[in-house]
């Protein structure tokens, strides 16, 4: 990655992970017809790590569902890794959802009625991966965040950081290729988003994850993003590369 | 998801909200109970009704009897059948033919005659019946007083009750409760009786042959007396007074006196089938009025009974009288089982209920699950897991509280039958089959009742559910 990505990069030079043609997404409130996303082109190369920005309402949270494949498009195409979306089974979307992509919220999500360890396993019970490996894999997973102390506690008994580390850490437990964080810190006070965001960005460069993560805190984006796309109204507005979150990468590997 | 991690986040999720869902496990338990409860008693009732018919001996019995024995008695099909020239006489030779027949345990002749009985010089005028050592694991002597019968050839009685009570003249007033077996008992064991009887004996003259067509007229009387009949006493030993009330019982039972068999034979005792069978009975071979022939095991009464027809007898077991029996007790059991299925239909109703509240409870632990891979199929076998368990752990609850609920009900009418001072009776049975099917029966309703919720909670939208506080 020696060049800042451009919106379209010519093909071949580098791997496009996500890609977005005229996507759509509309739907009804009553009477009115709301666009939340409203005819979106754009491209995410892998290993890259993306913010979208805009205020609330902006249809960024709603960009971000249709390429997690939680969100089928009204109209227009979503690409990830291959994968025409719009074209996958409920059944495909779940596989893809579970082995490609990794998610984390602004409100953690993690099962309140789960350990953290069990939290962290839930992924491999879906991906009906053996017992056994199990539990060496949720051993890793939690030591990568560093809560392996904490395991036997429930979300209820934890801070907001840890808990955000925890859903970090199950979002990679079944080692997906993308990263979707949406607010990851917005519940989180300076201190512990920043450590947080640490996290993302050593998943991002140790593990060559892309990420695209959902924000409305430009500081943070232009901290850790190494390009931004604007939103508004559901449609994209701007597009800045970020040199100082690419400096900072070095520094940040070298932490 | 595979089922050991199924089966542990649905009983975990069941633990999560443990007060409700214990609530719709005991609406199952109930359910389950109710329907164990109303179909061990069936079953009970059913089993009490076999084991008194095999224990009364006549379930592994197959009774014969000469074809002409019953001419004219008004039988359509005994009319229709062979003339009685083609029918045989039942003597000696038949009995140990039938006897020598496959799964045959014993053919003995049934012996009964009424005669005269001498206690302390008063005679009593009864109905006397021959008995088989076999009969002695009869349940008709299980409550005797006294010991069954020495040996077969033994000068011994079996009195029954209430010849008892003639010999001690005390007859009860009509309504009267029943005497005491023992009361009886004490006076007369071990005392003698006399018996009068007629002997029948071989004629010293070659008896003159009779036509077979004036065979049917023979009954009218002695005529040629083919044999002379001699009147001759025999001391007998009382050993044992049984409970046994004449009225319930059939076959060679249905006497108030019983001696042993082989002491009746060699008695040669004038019997009523004698007058009827006098033309075959000229010689010193005993012809029998009807035999029992007892069979191995009850499932080889048809097969024996058939048998013995092709020889040229009738046969009759009463296995043909216990299978219109077995078809009321069809009709009660499924009387019984759709009662006890309506408390388990409600119970269901509880399982939707839980389950359907439980989606919305846990529509964002849903969305959650969606959301990092969890797909349609997954969410619905949870939910489906968790209504399984349901039915399950109420299925076994429900099957010991049905069980407990049976063992109390049958306590207390036999603490009842006991004031009454009548036998108890173990009416209430569980057999294995039963358990497995309430279980399983449990288990299916509850998955049935699975569906819509399940349904319902896999066609949620991740998005919604995620948005959902």
């Amino acid at each position: 990655m020696t060049t800042a990505p451009a919106i379209s990069a010519p093909p071949g030079t580098v791997a496009v992970a996500i890609r977005s043609e005229q996507l759509c997404r509309h739907y009804r409130m009553g009477e009115t017809l709301i666009r939340a996303v409203d005819g979106v082109s754009l491209e995410v190369h892998a290993g890259e790590f993306v913010a979208l920005l805009g205020s609330s309402g902006s249809g960024k949270s709603s960009m971000l569902n249709l390429i997690a494949g939680l969100d089928r498009p009204t109209s227009g195409t979503v690409v990830v890794q291959d994968r025409d979306l719009a074209k996958l089974s409920r059944e495909e979307l779940a596989k893809y959802r579970l082995h490609v992509v990794g998610m984390v919220f602004q409100s953690f999500n993690l099962i309140p009625s789960m350990t953290l360890a069990e939290n962290v396993e839930l992924p491999l019970r879906f991906a009906e991966v053996e017992r056994g490996r199990r539990d060496s894999l949720v051993r890793e997973a939690l030591d990568r965040v560093g809560l392996q102390a904490r395991k036997d506690h429930r979300p209820s008994e934890l801070s907001g950081g840890e808990q955000q580390r925890a859903a970090l850490a199950r979002a990679l437990i079944n080692r997906p290729q993308l990263l979707l964080a949406d607010e990851p810190t917005g519940n989180l006070d300076s201190h512990t988003g920043t450590e947080i965001m640490d996290l993302v960005r050593e998943f991002n460069q140790q593990l060559g994850m892309t990420v695209v993560m959902v924000t409305h805190e430009r500081a943070l984006a232009e901290r850790y993003a190494r390009r931004m796309i604007f939103l508004a109204d559901g449609k994209l507005v701007d597009e800045r590369t970020n040199l100082a979150a690419a400096q900072d990468k070095t520094q940040g590997g070298a932490s | 998801m595979k089922l050991p991690d199924l089966t542990q986040l649905a009983l975990r999720n069941l633990r999560e909200s443990v007060l409700r869902n214990s609530l719709t496990t005991i609406g199952i338990s109930v359910g389950v109970a109710s329907l164990v409860a109303m179909l061990s008693l069936g079953t009970g009732l059913q089993q009490l009704f076999s084991r008194r018919l095999a224990k009364s001996g006549l379930f592994d019995t197959v009774f014969v009897s000469s074809r002409r024995e019953l001419r004219g008695m008004g039988r359509e099909e005994e009319r229709a059948g062979p003339t009685p020239g083609e029918s045989r006489v039942l003597d000696e030779p038949a009995r140990q033919e039938i006897e020598h027949l496959p799964n045959v345990l014993e053919a003995y002749p049934d012996i009964r005659f009424i005669t005269e009985l001498r206690f302390e010089d008063k005679p009593h005028l009864t109905m006397i019946s021959a008995l088989p050592a076999s009969a002695k694991s009869n349940d008709a002597f299980e409550s005797m007083q006294g010991i069954f019968f020495s040996s077969d050839t033994a000068p011994e009685v079996i009195l029954q009750k209430s010849f008892a009570e003639e010999l001690l003249g005390k007859t009860p007033p009509l309504g009267a409760p029943e005497p005491n077996v023992a009361e009886l008992a004490k006076p007369l064991l071990g005392k003698d009786l006399t018996m009068l009887y007629n002997q029948r004996a071989a004629a010293p003259a070659p008896a003159p042959l009779l036509q077979k067509s004036e065979v049917d007229n023979a009954g009218s009387g002695i005529v040629g007396a083919a044999y002379s009949v001699i009147s001759r006493e025999q001391k007998l030993k009382i050993v044992g007074i049984s409970d046994l009330d004449v009225e319930s019982m059939r076959g060679p039972m249905r006497a108030k006196v019983f001696l042993p068999l082989r002491l009746a034979e060699n008695l040669h005792v004038m019997q009523p089938a004698d007058l009827r069978e006098i033309s075959h009975a000229a010689s010193d071979q005993p012809v029998y009025a009807s035999i029992s022939v007892r069979v191995k095991n009850p499932t080889q009464v048809q097969a024996v009974e058939d048998a013995v027809k092709k020889m040229g007898f009738t046969a009759f077991s009463i296995l043909d009288a216990s299978r219109s029996v077995q078809q009321v007790f069809r009709v009660l059991f499924a009387f019984l089982g759709i009662f006890g299925s309506l408390a388990l239909t409600v119970a269901s109703i509880g399982i939707v209920n839980t389950l359907v509240m439980a989606i919305l409870e846990r529509r964002r632990e849903i969305g959650i699950m969606k959301a990092i891979g969890a797909s349609d199929g997954d969410v619905k076998k949870l939910f489906f897991a968790e209504a399984g368990a349901m039915g399950i752990l109420g299925g076994i609850v429900g099957v010991v509280l049905g069980w407990a609920i049976g063992q109390i009900i049958n306590f207390g009418t036999n603490l009842w039958l006991k004031s009454q001072s009548l036998p108890t009776e173990h009416f209430w049975a569980v057999p294995l089959w039963l358990v497995f099917f309430a279980i399983g029966f449990a288990f299916l309703v509850s998955l049935i009742s699975g569906l819509y919720p399940a349904g319902r909670a896999a066609r949620l939208d991740p998005v919604q559910a995620l948005r959902y506080e």
